[in-house]
């Protein structure tokens, strides 16, 4: 008798529980009803399948926007975006564990042999994402600060300590710069975003930035914070503090302006797609393979050197037909001027020029 | 209570024994302070750290109360030591201590809860319960399928982690010996140190073996989640064993109950409420992972209920990759992370109530 | 517990004449249980080995830093064990305070409730107190960092300069400490809840005070408890990842210096953060500072259980 109660009682819990979940998993999301009876809503003859990539983060909120403007065209279609990194896009890609890769560095050195032997010929990269990298600060009282490459790399160099150093105030003619201390914040992670910062560095102040271009950080100790969100939270949260961080992900916080030949341009994405253009294309991967080497010491005012160019790396072609007309028809839609406008409102990042897409649309056509 | 009690007989057996009281120079009972005294110390310590404070100019809520908590300790032990002596003195700053010590421990845990409600409510709505995030760009959209994909994955690990490890547990403490207990006592100490991207690397090494490189499953999820888990549940799980007392076992075996039986129906039900307390805190532990489901689970934004194809997204991913990585403008993305936040928690309150509700229908009625 | 806790030999199944076939099946899983336990253990030691063999035999060159393993692995497992301390010396007093608290102060009423409090926190995501330390546990400790450098700047630990924005070592000891502390308190509260009443009730009749009491019967018998509840409290702390990857401001030096904005990162954070855009070596590197982990912790673990044995005459099933 003792046994009985708690048992129906158990059996009962199990129920609820059980019901419960069947509630839950019986209603789908509102927003995806009819993904399913593609076939005859679809007006015309869409594309369906689904394909996957992964790579870059710094592509994600771009991505989601090319996913929904594609896949609202192409209701058929589902197409997977993990970002876990160039790198691991990249390898990812090589062992065929992905369809694309996104990555915010151009597919080099031994990669490029292994990626062709993935494909069976040869690789396809285009620039898909083009965005400025601002160089944020936050110290009150100071809205229009001016900065040389050489005091640049001198302040993240932990070189210049103080806001009233003469270097910063020979940048800011007329400017009372206040002597608090500086608090250079810069990655914790590995990113593209400090690749192309120290890139930059290197080039246009090279000998005030004694270090390597590197994808992790390569001065020791000071702020570091993880992620773009992280930078622009770091710089937000202090006083004194400098920072680099994808423009569109800086709003609300001082930019400096940077000397471009003898005059200082602010991060704009027509600035960094100025600069994609006056770059020159570099042909490690083969013909199909649309690297730049991005002019950094670029003297037009119009560009602005402090850019990030990153990259979608798909193969020429794929055993499965089906397949490979999805990918020529998702990245044929992310360089179009309809994908790079959405890109831009959903992700802030600069559309491609008119002059790069023509060079880059033979490479997707191609996809075979 | 019980010391109270415990004073009164004292003081009547005493009263009545005055003639000893006469002997032996030395009482056999001290004071005691009156029941107001604690209450009246206390506010007389924090008006008086209040007073010194405002008076130099340096008053802050904080500091007055972190003063006055000791000033109240200070003089607690003062007075009850003149009055009660020193062992009662010792007890009642103890008490202040442990007290003081919970309330300290109250801060930050309100504070989170506090954060996570203000900053989650703002999307917490019926279209983040209804919408995944499939199609949608910048504000709208919501949680269902990390809801979903959080269920599936957790209770497919729990599914897997909470036999095998309540098990082990049971080898351990009842039947283990010698080489392979130790042995499996080792690796379970081990397997706590496995980073948590590491489960996730090897899960995915693991399936890609059978798959290829591209496989993709909540599935696998699980398993990375259940190499978390299992340690969590065999360590707790074994320390509520233990102190099950050898008396019940004993009196089991004497009544001519097999070994087994005992361990079901006296040892199992006897430490259930401890079990279930460390289930709930392994499944805590993992339901929270980013790193590693990002790698074999992958990332997505529809729903996917079926666990063994398709990639799936669970909450903390879809709230780590909206913080991490958001949109133009921020808030909607940012909204959502917090959102996620605010029901992983409350699905894991949920969780909990469902394993006070176990343990409750299966422990001795004895207690 | 190395040696076997199981009941005397006088009641053990061997002094039966048959064993029943429930018995078998049930020691038969049991037994299985931890027997799969060790293969999958033994598979995850295979893939750690074989993935971290290429970063012990790469040269230098390769690695990142470019130095050799040591250097780029040392400051992680200094930052590792910096924060786990921190975090255990500030959560252990704390929790058992909060289990004695809930188990023998609080009115019963209350009691449970609190209890159901705690373990929800104990069930709170890391990324959840990730998000807290940096949102509201870095700016609110500003203030307090910049009175430890003013006041108690002479100590090494707290020398300074004090970070612009709070996210520092200190900060990250703290946010792990919260993050344990109901792991400890949840695992001591319910070994409290086991202290034989007799002792109690003996230890009170004996005229002891409440402290006396507790201090005779309940922590001697809890201790065991305590340090399993500390050990995996400290297990969490050393493994932590998202909360320290989004708090800390880390980069590969060794300072004792909690307050400065210069922080030795720890290896569970730094292979959540470098992981994603690493390739070739530099990923085997981080897999080998995985192993590195995996042995700390083991060692860790082992001295508990060593602690724990040598107080074993507590343990109910002894």
């Amino acid at each position: 008798m003792k046994t009985m109660r708690p048992k129906r009682a158990r059996i009962a819990a199990v129920g609820l529980a059980a019901s419960g979940a069947i509630v839950l998993a019986g209603c789908g999301a509102a927003n995806e009803g009819s993904s399913s009876g593609g076939a005859s809503a679809a007006p015309s003859a869409n594309v369906s399948g689904t394909i996957s990539g992964a790579g870059a983060s710094t592509q994600q909120a771009a991505t989601q926007a090319w996913v929904a403007g594609f896949t609202g065209s192409n209701p058929g279609a589902t197409i997977n975006y993990d970002p876990s990194g160039s790198g691991a896009g990249r390898t990812q890609f090589i062992a065929g564990g992905v369809d694309w890769a996104g990555s915010d560095a151009y597919i080099k050195g031994d990669e490029v042999a292994k990626a062709q032997q993935r494909c069976g010929g040869d690789i396809v990269e285009v620039p898909v994402y083009v965005s400025p990298i601002a160089v944020v600060y936050n110290l009150p009282g100071v809205d229009n600060l001016q900065l040389s490459p050489a005091t640049l790399a001198k302040i993240f160099d932990k070189k210049i300590t103080t806001w009233n150093d003469p270097a910063i105030a020979a940048d800011n003619p007329g400017v009372t710069l206040p002597s608090t201390a500086i608090a250079p914040v810069n990655r914790s992670d590995k990113s593209g975003t400090t690749q192309n910062f120290t890139d930059y560095l290197k080039a246009a102040a090279g000998a005030d930035w004694p270090h390597d271009v590197s994808d992790s950080w390569p001065v020791q100790g000071g702020e570091a914070a993880q992620g773009t969100s992280g930078v622009v939270g770091a710089v937000k949260a202090g006083q004194g503090t400098i920072g680099y961080a994808d423009e569109s992900q800086a709003q609300g916080l001082g930019q400096a302006k940077i000397k471009v030949g003898d005059q200082y341009v602010g991060p704009t994405p027509d600035g960094a797609a100025k600069l994609l253009e006056s770059s020159e294309r570099v042909s490690d991967g083969g013909p199909n393979a649309f690297a730049f080497k991005l002019n950094r010491t670029v003297t037009d005012a119009s560009a602005y050197p402090v850019s990030l160019v990153s990259y979608a790396i798909a193969c020429s072609k794929y055993s499965d037909a089906a397949k490979s007309g999805l990918v020529k028809a998702y990245l044929s839609y992310v360089i179009s001027p309809e994908g790079q406008q959405a890109a831009q409102q959903a992700a802030g990042s600069a559309p491609l020029t008119d002059a790069i897409r023509q060079q880059i649309t033979p490479a997707v056509s191609s996809i075979a | 209570m019980t010391s109270d009690t415990r004073t009164d007989t004292d003081r009547a057996r005493t009263d009545g024994e005055l003639t000893e009281q006469a002997v032996v120079p030395m009482p056999l009972v001290r004071g005691e302070l009156p029941r107001w005294a604690p209450w009246g110390i206390l506010v007389a310590s924090l008006v008086v750290v209040g007073g010194i404070l405002a008076a130099t100019g340096n008053f802050g809520i904080g500091l007055t109360l972190v003063l006055g908590a000791l000033l109240y300790a200070g003089a607690t032990y003062v007075v009850s030591r003149f009055v009660e002596g020193g062992r009662k003195a010792t007890d009642r700053v103890v008490t202040i201590v442990v007290t003081v010590a919970f309330l300290i421990a109250l801060i930050p845990l309100i504070s989170v809860v506090v954060t996570v409600i203000q900053n989650g409510l703002a999307r917490f709505d019926g279209a983040f319960f209804g919408n995944s995030m499939r199609g949608v760009v910048g504000a709208g959209g919501g949680g269902y399928h990390a809801i979903m994909g959080t269920l599936i994955i957790t209770a497919l690990a729990a599914v897997m982690s909470i036999p095998i490890g309540i098990l082990t547990a049971v080898y351990l403490v009842e039947y283990g010996k010698g080489r392979l207990a130790r042995a499996i006592t080792f690796f379970v100490d081990v397997m706590t140190g496995i980073p948590s991207i590491v489960a996730g690397l090897f899960a995915f090494a693991f399936f890609a073996l059978f798959a290829g490189p591209g496989i993709r499953f909540g599935f696998g999820g699980a398993v990375a989640l259940s190499i978390l888990m299992i340690p969590v549940v065999v360590r707790s799980t074994e320390e509520m064993l233990k102190i099950v007392p050898n008396e019940l076992r004993e009196a089991a075996y004497a009544l001519g109950t097999p070994k087994w039986r005992t361990i079901v129906k006296v040892v199992i039900p006897t430490s259930i409420a401890g079990i279930a307390s460390g289930v709930t805190l392994a499944i805590a532990r993992v339901i929270g992972e980013t790193a590693p489901l990002l790698i074999i689970a992958g990332l997505t934004t529809g729903v996917n209920l079926n666990p063994f194809s398709g990639r799936m997204t669970t909450l903390p991913v879809f709230a780590y990759n909206s913080y991490a990585a958001p949109g133009v403008p921020r808030e909607p993305f940012v909204d959502r992370a917090w959102t996620s936040a605010l029901v992983l928690i409350i699905i894991v309150l949920v969780l909990n109530l469902l394993a006070r509700l176990v343990a409750k229908l299966f422990a001795p009625k004895t207690r | 517990m190395s040696a076997p806790t199981t009941t005397p030999t006088t009641v053990t199944p061997s002094t039966r004449p048959v064993r029943q076939l429930g018995d078998r099946i049930f020691a038969g899983s049991a037994t299985g249980a931890g027997v799969l336990i060790l293969i999958v253990l033994a598979g995850v030691a295979v893939f750690l080995i074989a993935q971290a063999i290429p970063a012990f035999t790469a040269s230098p060159e390769e690695l990142p830093g470019g130095r050799n393993l040591a250097v780029y692995i040392g400051p992680l497992v200094f930052g590792t064990l910096l924060s786990a301390l921190i975090a255990l010396v500030i959560a252990t007093p704390l929790a058992v305070c909060v289990a004695l608290f809930i188990t023998h102060y609080a009115p019963r009423r209350l009691a449970q409730g609190l209890g159901y409090v705690v373990d929800l926190l104990a069930a709170v995501p890391s990324i959840v107190y990730g998000l807290w330390g940096v949102a509201v546990l870095a700016p609110a400790s500003l203030p307090f960092m910049t009175w430890l450098q003013d006041y108690l700047g002479w100590i090494p630990l707290f020398a300074g300069p004090v970070s612009a924005t709070g996210r520092t070592m200190l900060v990250v000891g703290v946010t792990l400490a919260v993050m344990i502390l109901p792991i400890i308190t949840a695992v001591s509260r319910e070994v409290f809840l086991q202290t034989p009443k007799l002792h109690e009730e003996a230890a009170l009749a004996l005229g002891a005070t409440r402290w006396e009491m507790i201090r005779m019967a309940v922590l001697p018998f809890g201790r065991s408890g305590i340090i399993s509840g500390a050990m995996l409290g400290l297990g969490r702390a050393l493994g932590e990842t998202m909360a320290v990857a989004i708090i800390l401001s880390g980069s590969g030096i060794i300072t004792f210096n909690l307050i400065s904005s210069s922080n030795p990162s720890s290896i569970a954070a730094n292979i959540a953060l470098q992981f994603p855009d690493s390739t070739g070596v530099a990923v085997n590197t981080l897999i080998a500072s995985g192993l590195v982990l995996f042995v700390i912790t083991l060692l860790v673990n082992s001295i508990a259980r060593w602690i724990i044995n040598r107080r074993r005459e507590f343990s109910g099933a002894n």
